[in-house]
């Protein structure tokens, strides 16, 4: 059986600080409106939807508890609907589609939804606590650093310099802001809205147009301090000892940003589709997750993007447009050299470092993101990937109809 | 072993005496003694408060190692370990008060068995000291020391005294929460009765039982707790290399055991405890670092039947930095020292390095003034031979030059008496040919310290072919006096210390001219376990001493001399004029104003290889070179006790403690083993990895370094 989406959509990014658009909603309202959009654009008889796949990165307090059920009910989908709450951090979001895919390739589901939610405001980033970082038994041995010291020796290590990194986040500045002005996310935005149908939040609320190479040359390594006085530097140079040193290059401006946000994608069978009278977008290839080295931590995207390829018999120069979670600019820059992809075809629109990184709903934003981007452009093949906390990736590669 | 009295007023008294040996120490005999001692106090219905202490000076002294060596069943360790926690916990929650009088040190399991108690006094001793040091020999507290210290100081403040072993005088226990008393000399246990007469009646129970307990300074759940426990993680690797494992066992038993009930986190405890009991790392580290060390200290390699000799007056020649050091350390030991040089300014410039030191003491507070002035004015300076007259050690630091070595022991010998010693702190020369010039060289040796003196506990004592027994054992009551550990060895080209340092250091400038990349030769020295990588260790002594040894190596022993391959690397840098750290320039650049880094036309001279070796491989070979030419020592009679090689290994030049020194790492792959790892190395990377026949000889007949 093939998998099928039928139709993507996301909510605006809000900025995720107390003074950011989608502070006051909650995570669960957050993703009752991306479901209640794909049900409303496609007449959805949720009926026939089995199960709602949720990524969620922080699952603990509002957002714990599987949210993926909850969002069902609080979504008035049919009773029979399940839900359930997944977990690969950075990548949950395209892992829950992965997922929602798989039980229909498998005709276990005739309709399933992937998506995530996460409201970083409201529950910030660790709030679920978790051995990675604090257990000595795994933080030790595996020379556990934080994410941004791992950037900052993938930086080091492929020679990527300050400049450089900077200059990847202006670009995606440029280009989220052109896409915007150009209201080519419009067709999958689903702006919040409150009980009255009044607008909450109805746009991106990121986007720095005026960033410049000069503007974030002002901005201090936020990673230098934790990597030198709290040996996490000398940590990672243990795992990699051909390096005399680790330069700290990144920082808020070419980092991802702070983020609210949900995303959720309908995947049926064909027949699921006829049934329900929906024309599918696109067909889902292949996907994959795998693990990579987790002290780096963040080279796992062309690992996963390979595996990916193998399984659908393609090649990396098969892809037409790739979207590249970015999550750090070093991470965008070393795919695209070691995958051999021009920036041209890569994060075209521009990304989270422009945009933000809501952690459980990304994955399914840029797969919604890459598809509108394959039909605007007319093309056939696109793959989004993304890399993930403690070594992980996670790809899919999707072909349009 | 525990004498136990009841008195008229219910105080049960549990009083440690162990016959037969100096201190208190726990052990299967005195832990079951000490068990069923807290059986009958707790329940017989006739005591009212329970008092534990010591009839020695000190209360406990921590557990007996030679038991922990013996241990190789960790079931039954397990099973003695829980027995211990549960008759202390028994202890800390029958419903009566427990109150721990400490006359002296309570250290390792004798401070754990004090945090049982309910109330803790401690004398107000100066020798007193309370610590929980078992992760400097490998080993963690298994005795309750990393769940109660916690629960009661807070995890954050608890964490130093585990992971480093620091050492507290009552004061500090007492301001760190670890004491509630501290009193004169002799009224602990007046103190501790009154209290479990008073107070003690209604606080019989331990913080942690008491409903609504929280730790102190947050649980481990708490984000401050969450980030301490990050960055503790990182520090500890950092500072480790993942080389010492008992250190994050420690992290572990306060990580997981304070998550869960005081029990439950005990038993955690006791299987990290036994883990570490039985681990490579603690045996090997406990038999160097304790029983070896001890030995060393005890003069194992003494020459028997001489009497022993104590030193009045000594003399030193040469007040350079050698010099000076050996002037204050003797000094300090309570001798009478003359610091002789060319010019009496010479000489005062010399006793200035005394002069630094004690003021930097007085400035800390760490001596007393009067103290401080004495040791100085036992140190007279002077140019002028014949106030060697009466010395009855003369030590010559002078530059590494037979004809000066020659002149000064000629004239010192003309003053001093018959029976007095002439010993030289070469590094370099071979003591018997150095002896030539001396009119009685049965009456001279080597004595060579390490810099910087003060801080170096080590001394290698080198017999040369003509020095006498009663010469020997009497250089070693001298460095006995130091407080210092002296390792024998036999005259030879580089000793044993600076051979085999060497060694290392040469591997890794061998692996530069191979193409091997710079900072993953050092780095593969730092996760080697040694302090400091080759290529800056070699900038600390200087490509130009490391040239100039191999160039008289070369001179001296002509045809036979075997080159190293890393010599030609010193000496490219020294035609570089690159010699070292003294010039500002070397492998690394020095920066004034920054760290050092490496210097990038390091590449240009020994070009980087594209291919670069696995740091496994790196490791293996700065480690193993090590180990073959401290077994050719051993074969070659320069070393006579597998205890001197690695004692000296770790102090002398900072060898991995982890690894035990070079013979315990031999002896820890199996002979067997290491032979096939030399030969394997031999044939890849040249004759200096060829091992002695006598390994193989000790591999055929089944032979080892160490009995276990």
């Amino acid at each position: 059986m093939e998998a099928y989406i039928y139709d993507a959509v996301r909510t605006p990014r809000g900025k995720g600080k107390k003074d950011g658009g989608l502070h006051g909603v909650t995570p669960v309202r957050l993703a009752e409106t991306v479901l209640r959009a794909l049900r409303e654009r496609n007449g959805l008889d949720t009926s026939l939807v089995d199960d709602v796949v949720l990524g969620c990165v922080e699952p603990v307090g509002e957002q714990g508890a599987c949210i993926g059920r909850i969002a069902v009910l609080a979504a008035d989908y049919a009773q029979s609907v399940a839900g359930v709450q997944i977990n690969r951090f950075c990548a949950s979001g395209l892992e829950a589609c992965n997922m929602a895919a798989a039980q229909v390739m498998a005709g276990q589901a005739t309709f399933a939804i992937g998506g995530g939610v996460e409201s970083m405001s409201r529950v910030p980033m660790g709030a679920s606590g978790g051995a990675w970082a604090v257990d000595p038994q795994v933080a030790i041995k595996h020379y556990f650093v934080p994410q941004g010291v791992s950037a900052d020796t993938i930086a080091t290590k492929w020679g990527y310099s300050r400049s450089a990194v900077d200059a990847y986040a202006v670009e995606s500045h440029r280009r989220a802001h052109a896409a915007t002005q150009a209201g080519w996310f419009q067709g999958s935005l689903v702006p919040v809205r409150d009980g009255s149908g009044l607008t909450i939040l109805d746009r991106d609320e990121l986007i720095r147009p005026q960033t410049t190479l000069s503007s974030l040359a002002q901005l201090k390594p936020v990673f230098a301090e934790l990597g030198e006085n709290y040996g996490f530097d000398a940590v990672i140079r243990q795992r990699y000892p051909e390096l005399e040193r680790i330069e700290h290059v990144h920082h808020a401006g070419n980092s991802s940003g702070i983020v609210d946000g949900a995303a959720a994608v309908l995947i049926g069978s064909l027949e699921a589709g006829e049934r329900a009278g929906l024309k599918p977008r696109a067909r889902i290839r292949a996907f994959a997750s795998i693990g990579s080295e987790p002290s780096i931590m963040l080279t796992g995207p062309s690992y996963a993007a390979e595996k990916a390829l193998k399984r659908a018999g393609m090649h990396a120069a098969d892809i037409d447009l790739y979207e590249l979670n970015e999550a750090f600019a070093s991470v965008v820059l070393r795919f695209m050299a070691v995958m051999d992809i021009p920036h041209d075809k890569i994060n075209v629109n521009g990304g989270a470092i422009a945009m933000g990184h809501p952690l459980g709903a990304t994955g399914a934003m840029i797969l919604g993101t890459l598809l509108d981007e394959m039909e605007r452009r007319g093309v056939a093949t696109g793959l989004a990937t993304l890399c993930v906390g403690a070594g992980m990736g996670t790809a899919t590669i999707i072909e349009r109809l | 072993m525990i004498d136990y009295t009841l008195d008229q007023d219910g105080i049960a008294t549990l009083s440690w005496n162990m016959a037969e040996r100096g201190q208190n120490v726990l052990n299967a005999e005195s832990c079951t003694a000490f068990i069923s001692a807290i059986a009958q106090a707790t329940e017989d219905a006739a005591v009212q408060g329970i008092l534990i202490t010591s009839a020695k000076a000190d209360f406990i002294a921590g557990g007996d190692l030679a038991w922990l060596q013996a241990s190789d069943d960790a079931a039954v360790l397990f099973e003695q370990t829980r027995a211990l926690q549960r008759a202390l916990r028994r202890l800390e929650s029958c419903g009566k008060p427990v109150a721990m009088a400490l006359p002296g040190s309570a250290l390792g399991g004798g401070l754990e068995v004090a945090l049982a108690g309910h109330y803790r006094v401690a004398a107000d001793n100066p020798k007193a000291r309370l610590a929980l040091p078992e992760v400097t020999l490998g080993l963690l507290p298994g005795g309750g020391g990393t769940q109660r210290l916690p629960r009661l100081i807070g995890i954050q403040a608890a964490l130093p005294l585990l992971l480093e072993g620091k050492r507290l005088k009552p004061a500090e226990a007492l301001k760190a929460g670890i004491l509630h008393a501290v009193v004169p000399a002799g009224e602990e246990v007046a103190a501790a009765r009154a209290w479990l007469l008073g107070d003690g009646r209604q606080a019989a129970q331990q913080p942690w039982d008491v409903k609504g307990y929280k730790t102190p300074g947050g649980a481990v759940s708490s984000p401050a707790v969450q980030q301490l426990f990050m960055a503790a993680n990182a520090m500890l690797r950092q500072k480790t290399y993942g080389n010492y494992p008992a250190p994050a066992w420690i992290l572990s038993c306060v990580y997981e055991g304070l998550i869960t009930d005081i029990d439950t986190g005990l038993a955690t405890e006791a299987r990290y405890f036994v883990q570490a009991v039985l681990s490579a790392e603690a045996k090997a580290m406990v038999r160097t670092l304790f029983f070896s060390m001890s030995e060393a200290n005890k003069l194992a390699g003494r020459p028997a039947g001489v009497p022993k000799r104590r030193y009045g007056k000594i003399a030193v020649l040469g007040a350079g930095m050698m010099g000076a050091g050996i002037a204050y350390v003797s000094a300090k030991a309570g001798l009478q020292v003359v610091l002789l040089d060319t010019s009496l300014e010479a000489a005062e410039r010399g006793k200035d390095y005394s002069r630094k030191l004690v003021e930097k003491q007085l400035q800390r507070g760490s001596l007393p003034a009067e103290k401080g002035e004495a040791l100085l004015a036992r140190i007279t300076t002077t140019s002028d031979y014949a106030a060697l007259a009466g010395a009855e050690l003369v030590i010559e630091a002078v530059f590494e030059d037979r004809a000066i070595k020659a002149e000064v022991t000629r004239l010192s010998e003309a003053v001093l008496g018959p029976d007095a010693l002439f010993a030289s702190n070469t590094s370099t020369l071979p003591i018997s040919g150095l002896a030539e010039a001396s009119s009685r060289p049965e009456r001279f040796i080597g004595l060579h310290f390490f810099s910087p003196v003060d801080k170096m506990p080590l001394v290698e004592v080198i017999v040369g072919r003509q020095t006498s027994e009663a010469t020997l054992a009497e250089a070693l009551d001298y460095v006995q006096a130091l407080g210092m550990t002296p390792i024998v060895v036999n005259d030879s080209r580089g000793f044993y210390t600076s051979r085999v340092f060497s060694s290392y250091v040469l591997e890794g400038l061998a692996m530069l001219a191979e193409g091997v990349a710079p900072a993953l030769i050092e780095q593969a020295g730092l996760l080697a376990g040694m302090p400091v990588g080759p290529l800056a260790l070699t900038d600390e002594v200087s490509s130009e001493l490391v040239y100039k040894i191999a160039k008289q190596a070369r001179q001296d022993l002509g045809a036979a001399y075997q080159a190293r391959p890393g010599e030609e690397v010193a000496e490219r840098m020294v035609g570089l004029g690159r010699l070292g750290r003294k010039v500002g320039l070397g492998y690394y650049d020095y920066p004034a104003d920054a760290k050092k880094r490496l210097w990038p036309g390091l590449a240009e001279v020994f070009p980087v290889a594209a291919l670069q070796p696995e740091v496994g491989a790196l490791i293996e070979r700065l480690i193993a070179v090590q180990a073959v030419e401290t077994a050719h020592c051993l074969a070659e009679n320069v070393l006579t006790a597998p205890r001197d090689a690695d004692v000296g290994a770790i102090l002398g030049w900072g060898f991995p403690a982890f690894r035990g020194g070079p013979l315990s790492h031999i002896q820890g792959q199996g002979i067997p083993a290491f032979l096939a790892q030399c030969e394997r190395l031999a044939a890849q990377h040249g004759p200096r990895f060829a091992p002695p026949a006598l390994l193989s000889q000790m591999a055929a007949e089944g032979r080892r370094f160490y009995p276990r």
